[in-house]
């Protein structure tokens, strides 16, 4: 190494690694993680999270995982708490929806009122 | 898939023997089992400071703090917490403060390090001290950088002194002012020595540094190398801490593979290489004399001052010499600049100070404060006071050159000049707390001892009277002393502290002077009432059998001494002549019959 520069590039190559180990102030992506939500999906989901918040640089949101939420009828269940604690709740969350909360939510700043547990719940029972 | 979590255990001296490299290996294997392997990385760290919950594993990002973990802990936390997100609560670390909530806290929260400011130790614990990325990840050689390519040698020596940054090892003598006075001295050669000869007992701060961040030390060095025109650096440190000379080894050998050490250091035309010294551990090296010898290759002995090392140092060129926490504190004085560095602290003491805390508190471990922090908050509200609800009695600065403090200095802030006011000193940051069951008639003994193993015998002063000391307090401690022999004591002590050579013989008596300032009435109890207050001193201690005692014959068939007699259901006596205060017929008594005089 003969450069500032090249100290610099190891170093943006190296903080994306330990980003993870610094706390952090922005929204919190929880997914639930326990048996029922892996089995309805929720590691990849889980996945494409950390891709996406990654992808992106989104440097102050933490994603992280918990256990059972409660609805294991709807699961995948993520919740996004905002930095006031608000806390929003999705359901059946696929891979491909992801991307839309990351978009919509998280960068955009507006709620996916469609994929709410909600709004989720209450096409269930229209169909029951 | 990118990295979700990071789990980090700790690789400190500490937690390594309790067997935390086990702990990470079982992190690994059953990450593995569990298919995670590919989103979950564990990582070795140096010290989390908290040494008492020991071992200690964090889970990132959610900051879970696990404490006194085992190897049999590791599939649970695994299939739970890793697996599944749930936190594994037996062994999820719940406060040990004064106001103790049982409530399970994340690391972010524990009330040990929020009231910290971590400078020194600002990455240990948080980077694998084997991987100069994660180092240069957490901007390790900017401060070099910036300085090479737009500092002049005597900018960064102008910066360091107005950031009034002082030496950590124990005279605190300002760095900026020993650089400008080495830099001023011309010769062929300077040399730049890192003082990682860390001897107070008690004391791991400078270990803990280069097991978690050597790095921090090997850029600082070549910071002072430049502003001092050196090309040459030592690390004089003790064959005793292994896992330190091995991690400080491997980054200096990674520090020259990224051209960081070496010729032409980003292309400045400036070259630094470090090397290793390892000293055999004699506490008189940490005298910086003694040690140019013993890395000269003489015997560890100090020498008269002047001419100074900045003068005439090592093979008689001008050196400085440093401590390791000094020069963990230079890169970040560098990028953060002087104005942050002394808008921290108090007037005179300025940045942070790393403390030992040790003895009779809850939370043993590594604390690092800002100047001015008081000796109450750092005992109670970092370290949660005494445990078993023991009263408070002293606190012991500085080592065997310190002295102990009372209750009534409690809120005095820790600086350097305060602490030598009162009689102690900041040391190299040793801190032993104190409680009602400590004798300190005892305890001066216990420093006076390691000073007399560890004097020198150059001069005759520290030579042979410490020894004349030791052999008085040893007098008192067995209810052979008189009135007489304390003024004796006091009169040797304040001579040693005149005449002798170096640091180790000037401050050996302090013990004994700030414990005969503070506590002087234990010593007269022990020589004119011939009583140990606190029941430690075992000769001045009468076992004695009360009243209650209902003649179970327990005592008797326990005591190994045969100093007990007695018939069933009758009063027993011990006969003190052949007790040899051994407390096993306490241990034994079920009706608390037996007490101690």
């Amino acid at each position: 190494m003969k450069t500032l520069e090249e100290l610099k590039k190891i170093r943006e190559e190296a903080a994306n690694k330990i980003n993870l180990r610094t706390a952090k102030n922005g929204y919190r992506i929880v997914v639930g993680m326990a048996t029922c939500g892996i089995t309805a999906g929720a590691r990849p989901v889980l996945a494409a999270f950390v891709d996406q918040v990654a992808a992106k640089h989104l440097d102050n949101v933490t994603v992280t995982q918990v256990g059972c939420i409660g609805e294991c009828a709807v699961e995948p269940i993520v919740e996004v708490y905002d930095t006031e604690g608000n806390r929003t709740i999705y359901a059946e969350v696929h891979e491909p929806d992801v991307e839309t909360i990351i978009n919509e939510h998280i960068m955009g700043g507006k709620v996916v009122i469609e994929k709410t547990i909600e709004v989720i719940k209450s096409k269930k029972e229209e169909v029951l | 898939m990118l990295l979700r979590a990071q789990v980090l255990v700790c690789g400190g001296t500490g937690c390594l023997s309790s067997k935390s490299k086990q702990i990470k290996e079982a992190f690994v294997e059953n990450i593995k089992a569990l298919g995670l392997d590919n989103e979950i990385q564990v990582i070795q760290t140096g010290c989390f400071g908290l040494c008492e919950r020991g071992p200690i594993v964090i889970v990132y990002p959610d900051q879970t703090f696990y404490s006194h973990v085992a190897v049999e802990d590791v599939p649970k936390i695994c299939s739970e917490h890793l697996l599944k997100g749930r936190i594994y609560e037996p062994k999820a670390y719940k406060e040990a403060t004064a106001d103790e909530l049982a409530k399970i806290k994340s690391f972010g929260e524990v009330g040990f390090y929020n009231k910290q400011l971590r400078i020194a130790l600002r990455n240990c614990g948080v980077i694998n001290p084997f991987d100069i990325n994660e180092a240069i990840g957490k901007n390790a050689y900017q401060a070099l950088g910036k300085c090479l390519t737009e500092y002049t040698p005597v900018e960064v020596i102008d910066i360091i002194k107005k950031s009034g940054l002082r030496g950590r090892g124990g005279g605190g003598f300002p760095t900026g002012l020993k650089w400008e006075l080495c830099a001023k001295n011309h010769a062929d050669q300077k040399y730049v020595i890192c003082n990682a000869d860390e001897g107070d007992p008690g004391a791991f701060m400078d270990r803990s540094v280069l097991e978690g961040d050597p790095h921090s030390v090997i850029e600082a060095m070549a910071i002072a190398g430049y502003a001092i025109g050196a090309t040459m650096g030592y690390v004089y440190i003790r064959a005793e801490y292994p896992v330190a000379v091995e991690r400080l080894e491997f980054a200096i050998k990674q520090a020259r593979e990224y051209g960081l050490l070496g010729k032409d250091i980003f292309g400045s035309g400036f070259d630094f290489d470090i090397d290793v010294r390892l000293g055999a551990g004699a506490f008189v090296c940490g005298e910086e004399t003694a040690l140019i010898a013993s890395i000269e290759g003489e015997r560890g002995m100090p020498r008269n001052k002047p001419p100074f090392p900045a003068l005439k140092g090592l093979w008689g060129k001008p050196t400085i010499i440093n401590n390791v926490e000094t020069l963990a504190n230079v890169p970040v004085i560098i990028l953060n600049g002087w104005e942050w560095f002394s808008s921290i602290g108090t007037e005179k003491s300025k940045g942070t100070k790393v403390f030992a805390l040790g003895g009779k508190i809850k939370n043993t471990g590594l604390v690092e404060i800002p100047m001015g922090t008081t000796l109450r908050e750092v005992i109670y509200d970092i370290g949660g006071g005494c445990p078993n609800g023991k009263a408070f009695k002293a606190v012991q600065t500085g080592g065997p050159s310190g002295g102990c403090l009372t209750a009534k200095h409690l809120d005095t802030p820790i600086d350097y000049d305060n602490l030598t006011a009162l009689g102690s000193m900041m040391g190299s940051g040793g801190m032993i707390v104190m409680d009602e069951n400590n004798c300190m008639v005892d305890v001066a003994r216990f420093f006076l001892d390691f000073t007399v193993d560890e004097s020198c015998g150059k001069c005759t002063p520290c030579r042979e009277g410490t020894k004349r000391m030791l052999e008085i307090l040893n007098k008192i401690i067995h209810g052979q002393g008189t009135l007489e022999d304390i003024t004796a004591l006091e009169e040797l002590a304040h001579m040693i502290k005149d005449s002798s050579l170096c640091g180790l013989g000037q401050s050996a008596p302090n013990p004994v002077l700030s414990t005969l300032a503070n506590f002087r009435d234990e010593y007269i109890a022990h020589v004119v009432d011939k009583k140990c207050p606190a029941g430690v001193c075992k000769a001045l201690l009468t076992y004695v059998v009360t009243d209650a005692c209902i003649g179970c014959t327990k005592c008797k068939r326990n005591c190994p001494a045969d100093a007990i007699t007695g018939e069933v259901r009758q009063k027993h006596y011990i006969d003190p002549t052949k007790c040899i205060k051994c407390g096993s017929c306490i241990q034994g008594c079920p009706k608390g019959a037996i007490i101690v005089k």
